[in-house]
């Protein structure tokens, strides 16, 4: 038990120092690497709760996928540095347009994971075995979990819609 | 100290020189391969038959000049190769290679012939797999050139189209097998059919050969070999990701890409061949494995030095539009047929 309580530390302090460091790069092609560490922390951690398909289902589609297309994008504008032409001292919520509904929205996020955490007391109760199996967890998926599992992809198709509408060329007339 | 975690360890040394020396060895079968289909001689002259060719090729890569780019991002540019080698060793911790064995009654009980058996084996060497992707991204960013840059992004492109295809033919032997654990999956494939056809997953006709070429199709180009090189392309990109890299680091890049190949034709073996099944399989069934992994490598260096290579959009095209197509029908029948005839 002394060495799975070293390696959750290990792996705790690994996810938080990275996630940390993400927001405090200036170089976006370093944000984007520890965020990766970040995730590959976490799913450390998903190992040592008993749960290696969600691990491995975390490297693959976030460290494998997802992050591969971020680096992609990041390359691709060649963006080394981010710009700060703007005023630093003016408070983010004080900002123009879309900075002033970044920094909201940051503040939402602040005050939601506020409010979770001070509602997460009865974490203990939840069957740890069952996530272990795969078939377990297709099962609870496609049975028990079908409607918000159907909602999700189609989320996922109308931000692909999305995405495919913003990219299209103009047809010139 | 325990037998059983000594013998563990030994094994783990064991796989990693094997490794690093069939790396090794496949320099050597390339470059003869090679010169007999081009109606050369090869290497002849490095000890008795050119076999110590390897080793002077290493020990030149050791006595080069580390050379860095000025402009380059010195810490990625480092690191780049770390990953990519680290990637490629790592993915072979989860296949199995022999049937448990006590060595002749040498431990007291069975251990399996594998570094480390998870239940989720073929999704760890996925994701590997995938997390390899970011040696070659990094290298070519981090070079600041522009043909290591291209060659990286074509590498990374490359990579994502075609892994669909490599998870989607995975998935087709997940439900012939009905298992993910790579041990399990090669002990379903024991025994024959009609006494002379052995059951291995390949003959599972049409889903398992058809599964069987597009797994080996998305694994040559996973690995960036040849007819998919393009990362590498040198009429284009000099050297791809790989251009402003020297010595050491460049041998690294080099050995990823030999053990790369290593690993996908183990996986196949497992996946499609019966791993280590065939007659007297509880004794030396790793023969029956190392044969088979042999085959596919040789398959592999036939393929590069015989085929062309693509142009880059007919490999894009070929990739969505052809395999990832065929690999998703392959598995909704091969879906249907297990529901149908409960195999």
């Amino acid at each position: 038990m002394a060495s799975e309580a070293f390696a959750f530390y290990v792996f705790g302090a690994v996810a938080v120092a990275a996630s940390l460091l993400v927001i405090a790069q200036r170089n976006p092609i370093y944000s984007v690497l520890l965020l990766i560490a970040s995730f590959g922390a976490l799913s450390g951690l998903y190992v040592l709760l008993d749960a290696p398909f969600v691990a491995v289902i975390q490297i693959i589609v976030y460290a494998g996928a997802i992050m591969v297309l971020f680096l992609f994008v990041v390359m691709l504008l060649n963006a080394p540095h981010e710009e700060t032409e703007y005023d630093e001292r003016v408070h983010p919520l004080l900002r123009s347009g879309p900075m002033r509904l970044g920094a909201g929205l940051a503040l939402l996020l602040v005050v939601e994971l506020g409010w979770a955490l001070s509602r997460s007391g009865d974490t203990g109760n939840f069957a740890g075995a069952a996530v272990s199996s795969v078939s377990a967890i297709g099962r609870a998926l496609f049975t028990d979990y079908a409607f918000p599992f159907e909602v999700t992809s189609i989320l996922i198709l109308v931000a692909m819609v999305g995405a495919v509408v913003l990219a299209r060329r103009e047809e010139r007339r | 100290m325990n037998t059983l975690l000594l013998a563990q360890i030994v094994l783990t040394l064991v796989v990693f020189v094997a490794l690093l020396s069939s790396a090794a060895a496949m320099v050597y079968v390339e470059r003869k391969v090679a010169a007999f289909l081009q109606q050369r001689i090869g290497p002849y002259l490095v000890g008795p038959k050119g076999l110590l060719q390897p080793l002077a090729d290493v020990v030149k890569l050791m006595f080069k000049e580390e050379l860095r780019p000025r402009a380059a991002d010195a810490f990625l540019f480092a690191l780049a190769p770390i990953i990519s080698a680290t990637c490629a060793f790592a993915a072979f911790a989860v296949v199995p290679f022999g049937a448990s064995t006590t060595f002749f009654g040498l431990l007291s009980e069975p251990m399996k012939l594998q570094v480390s058996d998870v239940n989720v084996a073929i999704l760890v060497i996925f994701a590997i797999a995938s997390m390899g992707v970011y040696g070659i991204v990094l290298a070519g960013w981090s070079s600041n050139s522009k043909y290591s840059l291209l060659g990286g992004l074509r590498s990374s492109a490359q990579m994502i189209s075609y892994e669909l295809s490599y998870g989607t033919a995975l998935a087709a032997v997940l439900l012939i097998a009905n298992s993910m654990s790579l041990t399990e999956i090669v002990d379903k494939q024991a025994g024959t059919w009609l006494g002379f056809i052995p059951r291995w997953n390949v003959f599972y006709l049409p889903t398992g050969l058809i599964a069987f070429l597009i797994f080996m199709t998305a694994g040559i180009a996973e690995t960036n070999r040849a007819p998919f090189d393009f990362p590498e392309a040198e009429q284009e990109l000099v050297a791809g990701y790989h251009t402003e890299y020297s010595s050491m680091s460049f041998a690294m890049f080099f050995l990823a890409e030999y053990i790369n190949m290593v690993t996908v034709s183990a996986v196949a073996t497992d996946l499609f061949l019966g791993g280590w099944q065939g007659p007297f399989a509880d004794s030396i069934g790793w023969v029956w494995f190392l044969i088979k992994v042999a085959a596919l490598l040789f398959f592999y260096v036939w393929m590069r030095w015989t085929l062309p290579r693509y142009r880059y959009d007919q490999l894009m095209a070929f990739g969505w539009k052809v395999l990832l197509p065929v690999s998703v029908v392959n598995l909704l029948v091969t879906a249907a047929g297990v529901l149908y005839f409960g195999v």
